[in-house]
């Protein structure tokens, strides 16, 4: 084989790899990648049943309850809309009301949010990152308060 | 005054780096010999400076003086001292001066290397390494300092993340900071070697030991954190494709590369441009993961604080180091030699393919990093992605570097023989099946974990055949294949054990798929079957810590009427921050665990706790240490040594290739 001949084989399997992985990439990010919705969004944009979202936001004062077999429903607000979300499982240590949330999961046919994760801030100084900015878009958000 | 001096002392450092990003390369470009011996004994000054400065805040956080704001804003006076020490970088003014601290242990141990190598080359590469050391000390010295003073002190300080109150942190980021930093060297040696214009195979042994140490660390360090996410985050898992998790896996897959492309330069003296690229990408990445943890444009339990500006300046950093090595690169890259030549199957051709996989691999892994990043900038959507696209690009990139492995340390270099290579692998493929059929038939479903199974054990039996083979022959008697197993290069056993580190990992990663959770509401007397065991609580209570006030389970475990372990699994309450975490009951029972982890408040006597039992799963870090150990043995190849490969050739006849 020349030198010449050596490289074509290189160059062909460096594209067929690389090929191969854009192909993965595109295919995974179709399917695979979920948006993040602000309640206020959520109600604009009316998601369909069945979509795969992440909502986050303020877990609404009064809104908790808990039900059999470790089903959990509240509410998650933006103090302008309210979306309202079923979970089942444990909640996480700092999931508190009036706290920030952000939980992911699938558009129920019946409006309610069906999340299988729920993920609450991580200490007293830190606030999940979209929730702060959706809460700042309705104006609720005091810069140095929390931060 | 010793906060002070140590303030002074960083000052000081930068100026000295200033001075040694200049002086050592005027010198090596006008071939100065007195400017060029400044740079060793500097070197070594730059550290001593810089060490001065870490253990003036050291100093400040033992004694707990809370008239400095680093201290109060994370320490208290009841803190244990592990965690005084460790919460020195704990907070983001401290990891930087930790970062600049290794950065500086690096360039003096470079200066200080036994090894024979070029004056120039040396004073080149302290010259590279200070300029990343005066970015870094004046991004520390203008914008995160740790040094500063409270205008009135506080009798007592805001305490330690609680998170962070773990043994954890006095390990796992001073590993990980090694690995990141290390490969700076690497980065030094090529933005070096590009400047001189000289890049041989000696150039490749010379940056081998330093990536291996990199490496090495940066294994350790991944896999600590990983399993500190595991035993603390309490949802069980090891690894979340979190931004901050990716960031430091990009640089070990770029770094994993730069080791093989850097054994077939010193072999071969093929692949240099290539190597080059990937010893400056290496670090690149490092450098990106910094400034994705440290400037604030994610979230998450990394990232200590937020300030604009730190952001911007890392952000500049970033720019002038990637930009200024890749500018550099072009500019000297066409001037290269071409290398030596070998057929497609063959060993260098393996470790193409390999180099080839990894860095596509590091593209999806840094697709999937940035993509949400860039969306938002671009058009405000947020979006979320999570463990299905990597599942869907990362893992099959992996699956054929896992079947390519042994194949390729059985080919030989320049031109292989693949079927003989595969029939000399027979042993390791059927190994393989009957471990799929024991598997199946042990656990059943999934089918994925069965496969994965099935191919670990491929990898770790295929890992070692090459050796074997060396090793024994027919009629060799077991006295002379010890004598030939003692007489093989330490490199031959350290990629041999690495590689099978890696199958021990996959097995462990496999029986993910085969573990059982219960969510259950616990009482004292109440006993859970979770696997083969059967837990009975004993009590539920609160208790009282130094720090913090807990409720915790007593939990014996118990196979079938025999007890086997005890576990106390709690959920903690901090009072200075009003913060819980949650610490597990975990019992490594073989090479499963039995995990525990307790949910919300107590009440009535009753909590919420989620019971696992995960088989093998210890296997997944244990692989890790087996990785790093294989790495240990290759650093320590007598090769490497390079006064000893000098001598040798010395020896032999010139252009004699030396024997494998």
């Amino acid at each position: 084989m020349t030198r010449k001949s050596r490289r074509l084989v290189l160059i062909a399997s460096a594209i067929a790899v690389i090929g191969v992985a854009v192909g993965l990439v595109l295919f995974a990010l179709r399917g695979n990648v979920s948006f993040f919705y602000s309640p206020t969004e959520f109600a604009e944009k009316a998601p369909a049943p069945g979509t795969r979202l992440s909502v986050g936001g303020l877990v609404k004062e009064g809104s908790v309850s808990k039900g059999a077999d470790k089903t959990i429903t509240f509410t998650v607000t933006d103090t302008n809309k309210d979306v309202r979300v079923t979970y089942t499982g444990l909640l996480p240590d700092l999931f508190r009301e009036g706290q920030g949330v952000v939980t992911a999961g699938v558009v129920g046919s019946d409006g309610w949010f069906r999340a299988d994760s729920v993920l609450a801030k991580h200490d007293e100084k830190y606030m999940p990152r979209e929730v702060a900015d959706a809460l700042k878009k309705q104006g609720v958000w005091n810069e140095g308060e929390k931060k | 005054m010793i906060v002070e001096i140590g303030h002074y002392a960083l000052i000081l450092s930068l100026a000295l780096s200033l001075m040694l990003g200049v002086v050592p390369l005027v010198g090596a470009v006008r071939h100065d010999a007195a400017l060029i011996a400044v740079a060793r004994p500097a070197a070594v000054a730059q550290f001593a400076l810089i060490a001065l400065a870490f253990a003036a805040l050291t100093y400040a956080h033992v004694v707990s003086d809370f008239s400095v704001v680093n201290v109060i804003e994370n320490s208290h006076s009841a803190k244990p001292m592990i965690y005084k020490i460790s919460g020195v970088w704990g907070n983001h003014e401290g990891s930087m001066l930790l970062w600049v601290l290794i950065l500086a242990v690096f360039g003096a141990a470079v200066a200080v290397w036994p090894p024979a190598m070029p004056r120039d080359l040396r004073a080149l590469v302290i010259a590279v390494q200070s300029w990343i050391a005066v970015a870094f000390l004046s991004f520390i010295l203008l914008t995160s300092n740790p040094f500063a003073r409270a205008g009135l002190p506080p009798i007592e300080g805001n305490d330690l993340n609680p998170i962070l109150q773990d043994p954890g942190l006095a390990i796992h980021p001073p590993l990980l900071y090694i690995g990141y930093v290390g490969f700076s060297i690497a980065f030094s040696f090529a933005a070096a070697a590009l400047i001189n214009g000289r890049i041989d195979a000696a150039w490749a042994r010379f940056i081998r030991p330093w990536v291996l140490i990199a490496w090495v660390f940066l294994t350790l360090g991944i896999a600590m954190g990983s399993y500190w996410a595991y035993y603390t985050l309490g949802w069980g898992g090891f690894w979340f494709w979190d931004p901050v998790e990716n960031a430091s896996l990009m640089p070990w897959l770029a770094g994993t590369a730069l080791v093989h492309s850097a054994a077939v330069m010193e072999k071969r003296e093929a692949l240099k441009v290539w190597t080059i690229f990937l010893a400056i990408l290496s670090f690149s990445l490092s450098l990106l993961g910094t400034f994705l943890v440290r400037s604030g444009v994610l979230t998450s339990v990394h990232a200590f604080a937020t300030d604009p500006a730190r952001g911007v300046y890392i952000l500049a950093i970033l720019v002038f180091f990637i930009g200024g090595s890749l500018a550099l690169f072009a500019m000297r890259a066409g001037e290269l030699k071409r290398g030596g030549i070998f057929a497609p199957i063959s060993r260098e051709g393996a470790l193409v393919l390999n180099n080839l996989l990894l860095t596509t691999s590091t593209a999806t892994v840094f697709v999937g990093t940035l993509y949400p990043l860039a969306l938002e900038a671009f058009n405000g959507s947020k979006i979320t992605v999570g463990a299905p696209f990597y599942n869907y690009t990362f893992v099959p990139l992996f699956v054929p570097i896992f079947i390519a492995m042994p194949i390729g340390q059985m080919l030989a270099w320049k031109r292989g023989d693949l079927v003989g290579a595969t029939q000399r692998l027979v042993f390791a493929f059927v190994c393989g099946l009957i471990a799929t059929a024991i598997f199946a038939w042990w656990h059943g479903a999934p089918v994925l974990s069965i496969a994965m199974a099935g191919l670990s054990v491929y990898l770790m039996i295929g890992s070692f055949a090459d050796i074997f083979g060396r090793v024994f022959g027919r009629g060799v008697s077991v006295g002379v294949a010890l004598r030939r197993a003692f007489g093989l290069p330490l490199s031959a056993w350290g990629t041999a054990i690495a590689h099978a580190g890696i199958g021990v990992s996959l097995l462990g990663v496999a029986a993910t798929g085969w573990g059982v959770e219960r969510i259950v509401t616990m009482h004292s007397g109440d006993s859970y079957q979770v696997g083969p065991y059967s837990l009975s609580v004993e009590a539920v209570m609160p208790r009282k810590g130094p720090n913090y006030s807990e409720v915790v389970a007593i939990i014996n475990v118990k196979r079938g009427e025999n007890l086997v372990a005890h576990i106390e699994p709690s959920k903690r309450f901090f009072q200075t921050r009003r913060m819980n975490t949650t610490e597990a009951g975990i019992v490594t029972l073989g090479f499963g665990q039995v995990y525990v982890n307790l949910a919300e408040e107590m009440k009535e006597g009753a909590i919420d706790a989620r019971l696992y039992w995960k088989p093998l799963v210890s296997l997944i870090w244990l692989g890790a240490l087996v990785m790093a150990l294989g790495g240990c043995l290759s650093v320590f190849d007598r090769r490497l040594r390079v006064g000893v490969a000098a001598r040798a050739r010395n020896a032999i006849p010139a252009n004699a290739q030396p024997a494998e």
